[in-house]
């Protein structure tokens, strides 16, 4: 198979899963197998990938043309890769995971989650390997559309009204802002390839030029900058698995991947250092960074915290694509496999928790870490990974971020960055502090029941937490791969 | 025989309409009607390809030659138009059959099949013909079978409902017919292409401007632009399912023809619009329209009377694209022409869906249906995702070439205002999509099944048109494009 087809193939790929988990409806130990062997094939299939891109290869597949002049096309380049590799590694894991939770949480409609849940994937390969802004859109707003149902599986009214402002804030900003961005940027510079050096260079003023930037920058609404961050603490109704692999990982990603790709691809970078709003902008991010900390202090259920957590992280990666320079862009996108996979496992063990001791609420989780010792541990290294010290990989990402802010001469910005981080190791090391290091509560009343999580969850955290590590030791591929962005 | 396609495409329906009714029983209507809907589909294609291949097709009605005679003149807007005219007619004439027989008394249904054939004629008769008296004739038939059809719901508010309809089309058609009487004083003639040239020569003379006042109005009020959409909400809600399905898609579309016609190539560019000023007229009326609409839409109790409000909002976004008075903005509206006879269709369709089984289109009776009834509530969704204009469906193309058309005239308020009533596009068909998929029904009944396949398969033939249209817009774009370009007197 070509390198051009493998990029067709793997965005179909899930969507054949989606299939074969709605033919197996009945039988759900071969629907839940199918699912794991999809995210398999699909890791491997993006896995080949990684040579042609060495090679300096840039395959492209045209689809189809929609429009004259607008296609659907997918283009292979170092930036989707790296994304396309973390999601759908992450996928292998959260399906594992997922076995367990649902099974052991009893949830419903198991078998549409799942479908879904491969549904949005598919999204998530295709804005990965767009090729041009039409595509990322169309595939953009497909994973919005595939979430839904997700995030409104429980059903209950709760689900309800999450689900409302989910739909509400990511189709009005994607709508909105970005679809007028996206034409506009059709109607200047006459075509929407993501090319190197970008394609809007010298065909506006500055002026209207900085308002593109802040239309698509808002238009991502996925990216989660303030004032349009509240979707993503109101998709925590959804399942755990959701929160981990959709809310953490595939759809916020897929805001900051859009922000990077167009900060790269459509701008250029030379160009963006010399727009008025992007310092501009550059500032809303840090402050979306520092007050999603702030917030994140004041939520005592598990859940709700990590989501702020998430969304200050989120806004890492932003400013590094807003810093305009090379340490800038790789250390965003470096910090987006970080980030996916320390948060993936601090999800993993929030849901561990909720489906074995059956709360959601950290002032409630004393003494837990004596019967949950491996859940608490990965949590323990996924924070580590977050605060960004060594030896989680968080370390790295943090490391280039910082840099940057230096070559662009925002001290200011380091500073940000350093007390977010000092925010962070309190709000997220206070749970296993707490599991490890205080008595139960007397009034909680704990039978033994108590016992550590389901065997599929385990195997999943540890896979995530020792990946989490691996990356501190090894970040070499990673940086290459990132190199080749902006070289 | 195939240099007189032009007129069988009206004389067939025509002379079906009389057999339908002379039919005893209503499958036999039916299936006359069935045959005449798929002809005429075929035909209209046949002269699509055509046009597409040898230019404009001129045909002297008995032999005499314009202007003395009547011609029947088919460019690529006509038979753009014709293709989904019919279209929509031979996908709604095999769903009619079983909404029909449930809705309309059986005595009744040849009778029905006998309007409905009729409306067709008077439609397709618009489109074909090259003569202004002519559309005159036509648009009487189409309207009063359409009253009839409309009359035929099984609400007894149906028939204020028609009435209503009856009296404000019968006031449009006079205005219309006033100002053809005027052109016709001034230049002896009633050809299209004959008063072009007179009109032309003549200048901006009083009478003249007066004409173009009155068929401004007349044609306003057949298309429902607002503030003279009135008609329109009460005839599409108590209307039988199918007749609001075929209307809804079709006989507004045929009115914006008409506008295209008389401004376009009877009136020409410049008079219309650097004289006239039409688009100072229609921009403001078609802004509020979209936003007003729209925001009515929101608090329906009525899914079908929500989606009349959403159709008046639409046509809106039609004669904006009209308005830009550019080739990308006419694009844009005549792309819309079609695309939103898919979305309205569809929509409508799926309704006539619940219609038939739930026997209520009122927002609560959808409760629970995204279980009972899940294709026809699917069909819904994708309809209402097109209607929004999510990417790869017809609705994201018209977006696209009417925001590019505000952008190219540097009017980005426009553009703003066009994308925030998508976004209210959101609230109304979320507003059903939560009611039916996240609220029980009341207690377990067991005769709300899915509907039967007879209604189902037409809504998903729609259905999917929505989408591929959406995804391989290049033959869309291409012929509303080339129909632009020849309107605002370009080369093709």
């Amino acid at each position: 198979m070509s390198p051009a087809l493998t990029l067709g193939v793997a965005v179909v790929l899930p969507i054949v899963g989606a299939l074969i988990i709605l033919a197996l409806g009945k039988w759900p130990n071969a629907r839940d197998a199918a699912g794991i062997i999809t995210a398999g094939v699909l890791f491997a299939l993006v896995l080949r990938l990684v040579e042609p891109i060495r090679a300096g290869l840039r395959p492209e597949y045209p689809v189809l043309e929609v429009l004259p002049g607008v296609s659907l096309s997918l283009k292979l380049e170092p930036l989707g890769l790296v994304f396309a590799l973390v999601a759908s590694f992450l996928w292998i894991v959260t399906a594992l995971y997922s076995v367990g939770y649902m099974r052991g949480h009893h949830e419903k409609n198991q078998t549409r989650f799942f479908a879904f849940f491969a549904l949005a994937i598919s999204g998530a390969m295709g804005v990965a390997f767009a090729g041009n802004l039409f595509t990322l859109f169309a595939f953009y707003e497909a994973i919005t559309l595939c979430t839904f149902p997700l995030v409104t599986h429980h059903g209950t009214p709760e689900a309800k009204r999450a689900g409302r402002v989910y739909l509400g804030i990511l189709l009005s900003t994607s709508i909105g802002f970005q679809l007028l961005a996206i034409i506009w940027t059709w109607q200047l510079a006459g075509t929407l390839d993501f090319r190197d050096g970008g394609i809007l260079a010298g065909t506006a003023s500055n002026g209207v030029l900085s308002v593109l930037l802040i239309l698509f920058v808002f238009g991502a609404g996925k990216a989660a900058v303030m004032p349009f961050h509240r979707w993503l603490p109101a998709a925590m109704v959804a399942p755990t698995p959701v929160s981990a692999l959709l809310h953490a990982v595939a759809v916020v990603k897929v805001g900051v991947f859009t922000i990077l790709k167009v900060s790269v691809y459509v701008f250029g970078v030379d160009l963006l250092g010399t727009l008025a709003s992007t310092m501009w902008l550059a500032w809303v991010a840090a402050t979306t960074i520092i007050l999603g900390s702030l917030v994140a202090f004041t939520k005592d259920n598990l859940k709700a915290r990590l989501a702020y957590s998430t969304i200050s992280q989120l806004s890492y990666i932003v400013l590094g694509a807003l810093l305009a320079n090379e340490m800038g862009i790789i250390g965003g996108g470096m910090h987006i496999a970080m980030h996916a996979f320390g948060k993936i496992t601090l999800f993993f063990a929030a849901g561990a928790v909720l489906v074995c001791a059956h709360e959601k609420d950290i002032s409630r989780m004393h003494g837990l870490g004596r019967t949950m010792p491996i859940t608490f541990g990965a949590f323990f290294v996924g924070a580590l990974s977050i605060i960004g010290v060594p030896p989680a990989g968080g370390a790295w990402s943090k490391w280039f971020l910082g840099m940057g802010t230096l070559e662009a001469g925002q001290v200011g910005l380091l500073v940000v960055l350093m007390v977010s981080s000092l925010l962070s190791l309190v709000y997220l090391l206070e749970v296993p502090v707490r599991a490890f290091f205080s008595a139960p509560p007397e009034d909680a009343h704990r039978g033994d029941g108590i016992h550590e999580a389901p065997w599929p969850v385990l195997v999943a955290m540890v896979i995530t937490a020792v990946a989490t590590l691996a990356l501190f030791l090894y970040p070499g591929p990673l940086y290459e791969l990132m190199n080749m962005v902006v070289n | 025989m195939t240099a007189h396609l032009p007129v069988l495409q009206v004389i067939i329906p025509l002379l079906a309409a009389p057999l339908c009714a002379l039919a005893r029983r209503g499958r036999i209507a039916w299936g006359i009607a069935l045959a005449t809907s798929w002809t005429t589909f075929w035909i209209a294609i046949q002269l699509l390809a055509r046009v597409r291949s040898e230019g404009p097709i001129s045909y002297a009605l008995g032999g005499w030659a314009a202007p003395v005679g009547i011609e029947y003149r088919i460019d690529l807007l006509s038979a753009f138009v014709l293709v989904i005219v019919t279209g929509i007619g031979a996908v709604v004439t095999p769903y009619a059959l079983k909404s029909v027989e449930r809705e309309i008394e059986a005595a009744k249904i040849p009778l029905f099949y006998a309007a409905f054939v009729l409306c067709l004629t008077g439609l397709l008769g618009i489109t074909v013909t090259g003569d202004v008296f002519n559309v005159f004739v036509f648009l009487e038939i189409s309207s009063l079978s359409a009253y009839a059809l409309i009359g035929l719901g099984q609400d007894r508010r149906a028939l204020t409902a028609a009435f209503q309809y009856l009296i404000m089309g019968s006031i449009g058609a006079t205005f219309i017919v006033i100002g053809i009487g005027m052109m016709y004083v001034m230049t002896g003639s009633l050809n299209m292409a004959d008063l072009s040239v007179l009109l032309a020569e003549l200048g901006p003379n009083r009478t003249i401007v007066v004409a173009f006042g009155f068929l401004t109005v007349g044609i306003s009020l057949k298309l429902a632009l607002f503030p003279l959409h009135l008609w329109l909400p009460n005839a599409y809600t108590y209307a039988p399912s199918t007749v609001t399905a075929f209307i809804a898609a079709t006989a507004t579309k045929v009115a914006v023809y008409m506008l295209l016609r008389f401004f376009f190539t009877i009136f020409g560019v410049v008079f219309s619009f650097d004289v006239m000023q039409l688009d100072r007229v229609l921009l403001p009326l078609a802004l509020i329209a979209i936003v007003t609409m729209s925001l009515v839409a929101i608090f329906q109790t009525n899914v079908k009377r929500m989606l009349a409000y959403s159709s008046v909002a639409q046509i809106g976004y039609m004669i904006l694209g009209i308005s830009l008075a550019s080739v990308t903005g006419l694009t844009g509206g005549i792309l819309h022409l079609f695309n939103h006879a898919l979305i309205k269709g569809s929509l409508f369709m799926a309704m006539g869906c619940v219609m038939y089984r739930v026997g209520s289109v009122e927002i609560d009776a959808m409760r629970g249906l995204g279980k009972k009834m899940p294709w026809t509530m699917a069909a819904f969704v994708a309809g209402g995702l097109s209607l929004i204009g999510v990417p790869l469906t017809v609705g994201f193309i018209s977006k696209w070439y009417l925001i590019l058309g505000a952008l190219e005239r540097g009017w980005w308020p426009v553009a703003a205002l066009i994308l925030a009533a998508s976004l209210m596009a959101v609230v109304y068909i979320w507003r059903v999509v939560e009611v039916a998929y996240f609220q029980e029904g009341p207690g377990e009944d067991s005769s709300i099944v899915e509907a039967p396949l007879a209604l189902l398969i037409p809504t998903w033939v729609l259905v999917f048109a929505n989408f591929y249209f959406g995804i391989d817009a290049t033959f869309t774009t291409e012929v509303a494009g080339a129909a632009a370009r020849s309107l605002m007197g370009l080369v093709p």
